[in-house]
């Protein structure tokens, strides 16, 4: 019964949530609060846990509640829950996409959509900016009238040090990721 | 037949295990994980090519879901077909299931710790910077004529300045993909 109810929970979430990641948190946190299994103290812990541990937000959100409510078998249920729409529903698009191939409208959107996404992923890592290398909103006239409190120094240097290792000199993700934790640990910590 | 069995193992194999180091190295969820996976399925395994990932990437985010699983299952799928979608799934979703577990089970949960807190400073930063290093490699490929540029930077500040949701943007993009095609074939038509 229990673990029903948390396959329902998070099969609910992983299918009504779009964006990923962060926009899911509001979704499991009305979730939770419906289903009465989790304080607001807990989930603030839930929150803090799946955004510093690595691994899809989503995941790491419904192992930590389906592993307090329930043990192993609640967190295997809750990951099952929310990754299912997810594994089914690109399968049915790609099965879609393979069948309509030749079609001229597939062929024209994605003639649109292929700029729209690189569009996206530059706005994705100006969000990621404005939880870190800036305080507050990117495109702000704080930048002017107060640089000091705005902009996060040892952030930014971390930021242009990456661009040089990743653009110029090819240096793996992973090796960066390993590489400026351990910088962000001893300098910020 | 041995061979091809021998092979087909091989490949689910790798396709789980780095996806298995994609999750395990992805802080922050949903596009930190772009530059990994880019760096893998294109680059290093060349799994599939850069037009490939952006629809990868479009479908992702077009959908509901985690967009890792959406994207594991699109490049899983490519590659080895369902089994190949369960192989990269189950890979990406296993470091995030452990260390959770592992976590709660040991610490409860995580304190107030400034050196976790500094490392993830850091790590946020980096992102950050390899985000926009994928975005330019993908750029180059797919941003060929003035229509890709005109729509890239119109996406770019729908969503980056005015905050619209990135569903809009794709039905928008796609709706002005078709009627650009349509036109450019009833001109060539007319000539």
């Amino acid at each position: 019964m229990i673990y029903a109810y948390l396959f329902s929970m998070f099969f609910r979430i992983g299918l009504f949530s779009f964006g990923g990641g962060l926009a899911m948190l509001p979704l499991i946190f009305q979730s939770v609060q419906d289903f009465g299994i989790m304080s607001a103290h807990e989930f603030s812990n839930l929150v803090a846990l799946s955004q510093v541990t690595p691994g899809p937000i989503a995941v790491n959100a419904a192992t930590y509640v389906g592993f307090n409510y329930a043990g192993v078998p609640g967190a295997m249920t809750a990951t099952l829950g929310v990754c299912l729409p997810s594994f089914v529903l690109i399968l049915i698009v790609m099965k879609f996409m393979e069948k309509f191939k030749e079609s001229k409208g597939l062929e024209g959107a994605f003639l649109g959509i292929r700029p729209v996404t690189v569009g996206l992923i530059g706005a994705a890592a100006i969000f990621v900016a404005e939880t870190s290398l800036v305080n507050g909103t990117l495109f702000s006239t704080k930048v002017f009238t107060n640089p000091l409190s705005y902009i996060n120094p040892i952030p930014c240097a971390i930021f242009v040090v990456t661009l040089i290792l990743a653009g110029k000199f090819k240096v793996s993700p992973i090796k960066i990721t390993i590489l400026m934790a351990i910088v962000g640990a001893v300098v910020c910590g | 037949m041995a061979e091809s069995k021998k092979k087909a193992i091989k490949e689910h194999a790798s396709l789980f295990w780095e996806f298995f180091k994609i999750g395990l190295f992805t802080i922050g969820g949903g596009m930190a994980m772009l530059p990994l996976i880019q760096k893998v399925a294109v680059e290093d395994k060349k799994w599939m090519d850069a037009e490939d990932m952006i629809d990868c990437l479009a479908v992702s985010q077009a959908m509901p879901g985690v967009i890792a699983i959406n994207s594991a299952t699109y490049i899983g799928r490519r590659r080895r077909g369902l089994t190949g979608s369960l192989a990269a799934t189950l890979g990406v979703i296993l470091p995030s299931f452990l260390i959770i577990i592992a976590v709660v089970s040991l610490l409860g949960t995580v304190g107030q710790n400034r050196y976790v807190e500094g490392a993830f400073t850091g790590v946020k930063a980096a992102v950050c910077g390899l985000v926009i290093v994928s975005a330019c490699k993908l750029g180059k490929q797919v941003l060929r004529d003035p229509f890709a540029w005109t729509l890239a930077i119109l996406a770019f500040l729908a969503i980056a300045v005015f905050r619209i949701t990135a569903l809009w943007a794709i039905i928008v993009g796609a709706v002005a993909g078709i009627l650009y095609l349509t036109i450019r074939e009833h001109r060539r038509a007319e000539k």
